[in-house]
């Protein structure tokens, strides 16, 4: 006999609360990191149609926030992949899924829909910002006294150029019909990414609050209201930081300043931008969010009416056990409370902002309440498990599936898009109309 | 000049090319759809052979009949002839030659997992003899008492 | 083969061409292994050419006393470490009230056997039903239904879990990438991640055992003959007999997922 007791871990024994009548391997097995992993999907999706609003259907008035919310969606997208990476008891086995996709699955499609999705965001991006990236090959390469970085932007640009360096008229009238194409695309791609991640849910048959068709729809519509909302909340801070930096000359603070050297941004003309773009943001994020929560009251009215075998444990997990988390939480402070204010007449910047963070948290206790909410009763319907984050921890398991490694999601997008902004300046301003 | 439109396309086509031509040294010759079709049967075939190479432990009464002959006549008839020899003298494995020695289990707790008197009608259990764990002979191993293989004290 | 080409002249070339000849096999048989994955066998006419094997199980709830032999015996079987709170097999017990109230309880997974009256209700603490209350009180064993159209098997995103051509679900641990799909998406919760291994995990039927002539290591650990496996599809097989001729019932068959794992005694009350 081995003794391997050491190395032994229980996967979920550390954070799972069993209650009454359990069973033996059950435990919540799917934790923070599946939580975030349908919030991070649903940011990009939602940053994406974003984006889109401007490129397919003309919105005029997002211009600026379109370009940046392109941009920030990309840098979401590699994020997006990090939950389920560090949710996997076997991470280097994840190419497997690429490799032998059993697409009886729903989780078999993410390789290939989430490459096909990166594949359109990348070459969205290249169009957009293929003159910009012509130009600087240009003005580097005549440049005589380069910095170090503007030494690592050159042979990045060229590469990234993909030698078409034709910007004529005519060149350029091509890249904005393929924009056009690849953001009209990309909406489908976008909410087919969201909507299956839904339906990975909604097609667990085993587990009563899962199952429902609505789910892929209640997923989509809340991703779409989620990443207009991180778009609206990053875009202020982000302005904020720009203009308290362009007012000190601290450089390293824009990247895409320091990318071509020099500040040259105005804070008068940062200011009168964010106050038009988050405002009119807003606008949209409101007709989003009320196709969201009549979808997701639906579905809880329709429990409720029907009253299946299982609603008697939903029932105690809904209106008891997850009470706050459900009725105060989301729908109180995260849906409500945002609703309101943006209904208020005399929107300020600043109101729409706290707004879009409240709707920020509220989709995410959303997520937790589907994913969390539905490992909360046993397949028994007479027990009750509770998900007890981790905060401190104390190895490797309960640092990816506790506080820490919720910490380390969130922050990677920014990283990321630090860097991206050097090379695709998020923020920059042309007088060119697409 | 239209064709730089189509670089980007390139790109992937070429990535995708990459990934295919991975795949196909990566995925094991064997894996792919058997007998249960697609929705069921899509897996790695040798895999099968794999877990019916597993090896076992417990190798049944036959196999200390081999050489425990005169001791298995003798316990077949008696109470607990019932009961497999491997429950309390632990899984075989290799025996004799690893382990040389099993480890008889000879706890109370052994004994307790049927005779620990509980109230189950319509069950099995209520047909067992059973004893109050906390009352009876506390602390004491029933081995002391009782010969395991014919537990009743008349018969002594 | 290689030298005796280069020693004669001109055998270079032959060898080159043959060289070519075996890379442009390799890599047809490596993409026609992409081409097989999408063939779709039926699955019908397979059945139908090697009907003579299906496995199932056969539990008898009456003859259960509780003992936990067979949870004890498939831990060690199976290389579960004992002290590890997740199990292939475990037994349930139910105690049904005069009230008509059902407290159940599995310790464990009842790895010890059920030595005392107390019920742990696990954060609720341990219960005590007064033995005048108890109107009937049984354990039922559980263990992997192998169903026919299981669906742990569909959610699988890499097919690392299958069902053999006899009917028994087994996980390829060398495949598996540890997503859990499979776990939520049993409605018996008999998967669980091994704690070693690191892969999902779950009852084979022993088929280490069973496909040799043997029996489970669960079944011949128990005393009382509650447990049984059995060949379904051959007439003369007690298993097969007993469901064809007793009043036997299955888990959970509103799920759609026809469990093999056949229980005489089943009531209501059981989840």
């Amino acid at each position: 006999m081995v003794e391997q007791v050491a190395q032994m871990v229980v996967h979920g024994e550390a954070w799972t609360i069993k209650d009454l009548f359990v069973l033996p391997n059950e435990y919540v097995y799917w934790s923070i990191q599946i939580v975030l992993y349908p919030y991070m999907t649903g940011l990009v999706a939602g940053a994406f149609v974003l984006s889109s609003l401007y490129h397919v259907f003309n919105v005029e008035k997002l211009k600026e926030i379109a370009r940046y919310a392109l941009v920030f969606s990309f840098a979401l997208l590699p994020v997006a992949m990090m939950p389920l990476m560090l949710h996997l008891m076997q991470p280097f086995r994840g190419i497997n899924v690429l490799m032998t996709p059993h697409f009886t699955s729903a989780i078999s499609a993410f390789g290939i829909v989430f490459m096909t999705y990166a594949f359109i965001v990348a070459a969205e991006i290249w169009f957009v910002y293929r003159k910009f990236i012509v130009e600087s090959i240009y003005r580097l390469t005549e440049k005589q006294d380069c910095t170090r970085l503007e030494r690592l932007l050159l042979p990045i640009y060229k590469v990234i150029s993909l030698g078409a360096m034709d910007i004529s008229d005519k060149a350029l009238n091509s890249d904005h019909k393929a924009i056009k194409f690849l953001a009209a695309l990309g909406i489908p791609v976008a909410c087919f990414l969201h909507g299956y991640a839904g339906f990975i849910f909604g097609s667990v048959k085993a587990n009563a609050l899962w199952m429902t068709p609505l789910m892929p729809v209640i997923f989509i519509c809340s991703a779409v209201v989620s990443g207009i909302a991180l778009c609206i909340v990053s875009y202020y801070l982000f302005m904020e930081i720009r203009k308290w930096a362009a007012k000190r000359g601290k450089n390293w603070l824009l990247p895409d300043a320091l990318a071509q050297g020099g500040t040259a941004i105005p804070v008068e003309q940062l200011r009168s931008i964010q106050e038009h773009e988050v405002k009119i943001t807003s606008k949209y994020l409101l007709i989003f969010m009320t196709a969201a929560l009549t979808l997701e009251i639906l579905d809880m009215i329709f429990r409720g009416y029907t009253a299946v075998k299982s609603w008697d444990a939903l029932r105690m997990v809904i209106y008891e056990h997850d009470f706050m988390k459900i009725f105060v939480y989301q729908y109180g402070i995260g849906n409500f409370l945002p609703f309101l204010m943006l209904l208020l007449p005399g929107l300020t910047t600043r109101r729409a902002v706290i707004a879009s963070s409240l709707v920020l948290f509220g989709v995410f206790m959303m997520r937790w309440n589907v994913v969390i909410g539905g490992q909360a009763f046993s397949l028994t319907f007479a027990g009750f498990m509770e998900y007890s984050m981790p905060i401190i921890p104390h190895d490797i398991e309960t640092f990816k599936e506790g506080l820490g490694g919720m910490l380390s999601v969130i922050v990677t997008p920014f990283i990321i898009f630090y860097f991206l902004n050097m090379i695709f300046p998020a923020f920059m301003t042309d007088n060119e109309s697409h | 000049m239209k064709n730089h439109v189509w670089r980007p396309l390139f790109v992937v086509i070429v990535i995708v090319i990459g990934i295919l031509v991975f795949r196909a040294f990566y995925v094991p010759s064997d894996f792919g759809v058997q007998e249960r079709g697609y929705t069921f049967g899509y897996h790695r075939l040798s895999n099968e052979q794999e877990w019916k190479d597993y090896p076992a432990k417990h190798k049944g009464n036959d196999y200390c009949n081999e050489c425990h002959d005169d001791k298995i006549e003798e316990l077949e008839s008696a109470q607990h002839g019932i009961i497999p020899c491997e429950n309390c003298h632990g899984a075989a494995f290799d025996h004799p030659n690893d382990p040389e020695k099993l480890t008889i289990d000879r706890s109370r707790g052994l004994c307790l997992r049927c005779h620990a008197e509980l109230i189950m009608p319509s069950s099995g259990r209520n047909d067992i003899p059973g004893i109050d764990p906390v009352e009876h002979n506390k602390g004491e191993e029933c081995s002391e008492c009782h010969n395991p293989h014919n537990p009743s004290l008349e018969d002594m | 083969m290689p030298q005796s080409a280069q020693s004669q002249p001109g055998g270079y070339v032959i060898m080159k061409r043959r060289d070519f000849l075996k890379n442009t096999a390799v890599f047809v048989a490596g993409a026609s292994v992409s081409v097989a994955a999408l063939d779709f066998i039926d699955p019908k006419e397979l059945l139908a050419a090697n009907p003579e094997l299906k496995w199932g199980f056969l539990v008898d709830t009456y003859k259960c006393v509780g003992c936990g032999f067979c949870v004890k015996a498939c831990k060690t079987e199976s290389d579960i470490p004992f002290e590890a709170n997740v199990t292939r097999t475990w037994v349930e017990r139910y105690v049904i009230k005069r009230d008509g109230d059902v407290v159940m309880d599995c310790p464990k997974g009842a790895r010890d056997g059920y030595t005392t009256k107390l019920l742990d209700e696990n954060r609720s603490g341990m219960v005590e039903v007064p033995d005048e209350e108890i109107a009937q009180a049984f354990f039922v064993p559980k263990l992997c239904n192998h169903c026919t159209t299981p669906a742990c098997v569909q959610v699988c995103p890499v097919g690392a879990t299958y069902q053999t051509a006899d009917g028994v679900v087994l996980v390829d641990w060398t495949w598996c990438i540890g997503c859990g799909y499979c776990i939520m998406g049993c409605p018996y919760g008999v998967r669980f991640f091994h704690p070693v291994e690191r892969v999902a995990d779950k009852c084979t039927f022993c088929y280490h055992r069973i496909s040799k002539g043997g029996n489970t290591a669960c079944a011949q650990a128990c005393p009382f003959g509650a447990r049984q496996i059995g060949n379904l599809k051959d007439p003369n097989d007690p298993v097969a007999q007993a469901i064809m001729t007793q009043r036997v019932g299955i888990l959970r068959d509103e799920y759609g997922t026809k469990p093999n794992v056949y229980y005489i005694g089943l009531n209501k009350e059981v989840r």
